[in-house]
């Protein structure tokens, strides 16, 4: 990744982005790039989504290409289906992944098993775009974060970036993926800084993680809000002397297992890290990725920094809800410590 | 609402027809076209039926009772529309041009039977309930956007109404004006629950109010009536009028699907009173008597043809390859992910077969 990026600095400019800006930009690009390219959802057109993520698009591509649609989950999904079929590749945003549920059958029973039913006949080549997660003081059923819940699903890719860079690349990448993509955008970290950000077209690969620090005793992995969390555990953990190893695992389906099996190999020893309720979760899934890649090189049991198995409450108690730096920083030294 | 929306019949259970204005429409070749594809699946459901009570052919939903609608609606689309069926409209696919060797296929357990031919646009049958719906609304917005003639139509029976994917994708494509025509088959049963338990509405064809576009209610069993009115509702939306909800009142006759047995929750007896006063072909061969067209060798011909057909079908579909199981892995992705590609080599190698 460090060598991708570099090329892509050398020939074209940058510019300082938001996470949030960078996806504008990223369907900006497609838009411009791929006449097929169509966004839709709820209050996507004039207002430019209720986060601003298609700001300014509607008035660049018009009402034919930004299609304010009904309120109606799973009529956005369902007929986005029915488009893709037929020629066209279409974003559609679900508001909150919160509120995904009613499209839930569309998508488990048609968009990730159409290319299957068909043998290839007919794909459906779209990107679903969903802001999750909690830490915004938002309403209740806002903040919920069940990626495992796609994960799980055969037939969808699922990628979730936290920063402005990978969010524009893995936003173009998942236009241009044959196969269905569910794009999560953590809305905490949305603004939480600014990035260079090439201008132009460039991708980044579905299925690869990101090493964000390297270090020999203890392999941190998270993905969206959680990289930052994560990143302030592992400053912390430097002062007592303990060196992480953090990945940003970026994509959540399929799992980068390369990268992780190649950190632990190293480390002996694992830190997962997700705001998803814990049983069923996607740490799971990366718990038994170290187990068929790497069990003989561990030198203690793999510790799991999660949200709890109870629904994301009301923000009242959402930062009792989230990991923190201090409950990954114990799990950190409790592994060290084993 | 039963007197706003009237049962429309163009021919009656006499085979008279109501409505001279349709005199000249109905010609000859029509009729017999008509006549034909109603035998045609007939004579496949009752085969499947038959080859499922043999054990040669997995769950099977028929649809006879049904067939006017079916022949009727299919007839009336182009080549180049779209067909969104559910598992019971394999006598509306097979009438549009889908294979019939596939929809045996289909039935028995095999992927291949979703795929169609080059140039068919025929979706894989949806077996969540109204799922389809949306999709036809979809794919009916992309023919506008394109800037074609082409339309959507979309099958579904009367529980599907109640679900909510049906009143999203309706409103759906009247929001967009949509080339989509909404067609239900309202058989009186969603497996046991009779349509008066369903809803409280009197009509399905009434819930277009509530999307601002026409809704017809037609006698699913007159296939003249069938024929022009989806006709007209695609006509409609071809020229920018935008989507059209019809309720073609039929009846199954048989079980929902060869797992039920329909004497346990209905009077059967109705099954055979229908049969024998309002059944779709009775009521051609009635209009073609009448009206001349009633040819013994035709019809000798045409029976022993389908039957022929359908013979060749079952053979084909028996003899055809077994299934193989790399297509258990090779069609998720375009590429497969490496999940899926080391799962499929572990399992290959397990089973003693080369990846």
């Amino acid at each position: 990744m460090v060598m991708e990026r570099a090329v892509v600095k050398r020939s074209t400019k940058t510019i300082q982005l938001t996470m949030i800006q960078a996806i504008t930009d990223g369907l900006r690009t497609m838009l411009q790039e791929d006449e097929r390219v169509l966004v839709l959802g709820e209050d996507v057109g004039k207002n430019g989504g209720v986060f601003r993520a298609t700001e300014g698009l509607y008035e660049q591509f018009g009402e034919d290409r930004i299609i304010d649609t009904p309120l109606s989950e799973a009529g956005i999904i369902g007929a986005s289906i029915g488009m893709a079929v037929n020629g066209f590749k279409p974003v559609a945003e679900i508001q909150f992944l919160g509120f995904i549920y009613p499209a839930y059958e569309q998508i488990m029973t048609h968009v990730s098993r159409i290319r299957m039913r068909t043998m290839g006949k007919y794909s459906v080549p779209m990107v679903i775009r969903a802001p999750y997660g909690a830490g915004i003081r938002a309403p209740e059923v806002h903040s919920d974060s069940v990626e495992a819940l796609f994960t799980h699903m055969p037939g969808i890719k699922v990628v979730c970036p936290s920063s402005a860079y990978d969010a524009k690349g893995l936003m173009i990448a998942a236009i241009e993926d044959p196969d269905p993509v569910l794009f999560l955008e953590s809305m905490r970290i949305y603004r939480a800084s600014r990035e260079e950000v090439p201008e132009g077209k460039y991708t980044v690969e579905i299925g690869k993680g990101k090493k964000l620090l390297d270090g020999s005793d203890v392999t941190l992995i998270a993905w969206g809000a959680m990289v930052p969390v994560t990143m302030k555990a592992a400053e912390q953990a430097k002062t007592q002397g303990i060196n992480c190893d953090v990945i940003d695992l970026r994509t959540l389906y399929p799992i980068d297992k390369d990268i992780i099996a190649e950190s632990v190999q190293k480390t002996g020893r694992a830190v997962i890290v997700h705001e998803a309720h814990q049983t069923g979760g996607l740490g799971n899934d990366i718990v038994s990725i170290i187990n068929d890649t790497s069990f003989l090189y561990m030198k203690s049991p793999i510790e799991r920094v999660t949200g709890f198995d109870v629904p994301v409450p009301l923000f009242a108690l959402e930062d009792h809800y989230l990991p923190t730096p201090q409950r990954v920083l114990k799990a950190i030294e409790k592994v060290v410590n084993f | 609402m039963l007197a706003d929306f009237p049962i429309l019949q163009v021919v009656d259970e006499n085979g008279l027809l109501l409505h001279e204005q349709y005199k000249e429409k109905i010609t000859e070749e029509l009729v017999k076209s008509f006549y034909y594809h109603i035998v045609r699946i007939r004579t496949f459901d009752r085969k499947a039926v038959s080859l499922q009570r043999q054990g040669r052919l997995g769950t099977y939903a028929p649809f006879e009772g049904q067939e006017a609608s079916q022949v009727g609606s299919a007839l009336a689309l182009d080549k180049d529309d779209w067909i969104f069926p559910t598992y019971r409209d394999h006598g509306a696919t097979l009438t549009f041009g889908a294979g019939m060797m596939r929809t045996l296929l289909y039935w028995n357990g095999r992927v291949e039977g979703c795929v169609p031919d080059d140039g068919q646009k025929i979706f894989p049958p949806a077996v969540p309930i109204a799922t389809q719906i949306p999709h036809a609304a979809g794919a009916a917005m992309a023919e506008k956007r394109k800037g074609t003639k082409n339309a959507a139509i979309a099958y579904f029976g009367d529980g599907a109404t109640s679900e909510g994917d049906f009143h999203e994708g309706l409103n759906f494509a009247s929001v967009f004006q949509a080339p989509a025509v909404f067609f239900n088959q309202n058989n009186g049963f969603a497996i046991s629950v009779p349509v008066e338990k369903q809803m409280n509405s009197r009509t399905i064809a009434q819930k277009a109010l509530a999307y601002n576009m026409p809704g017809v209610r037609i006698d699913g069993n007159d296939v003249f009536a069938v024929y022009f009115n989806t006709l007209e509702a695609l006509n409609r939306g071809r020229n920018g009028g935008g989507p059209t909800l019809i309720e073609a009142v039929t009846y199954r006759y048989g079980a929902h699907t060869t797992a039920d047995d329909p004497f346990k929750y209905r009077d059967q007896s109705k099954s055979e009173t229908i049969r024998n006063t309002r059944d779709p072909l009775l009521r051609i061969e009635r209009y073609m008597k009448n009206n001349g067209f009633w040819d013994e060798n035709w019809v000798h011909k045409i029976t022993e043809e389908i039957s022929n057909e359908v013979d060749q079908a079952v053979k084909d579909m028996e003899n055809y390859p077994k299934a193989n199981v790399n297509d258990l892995f090779d069609h998720v992705f375009e590429r497969p992910t490496w999940t899926i590609a080391k799962q499929k080599e572990e399992y290959l190698r397990l089973s003693g077969r080369e990846a």
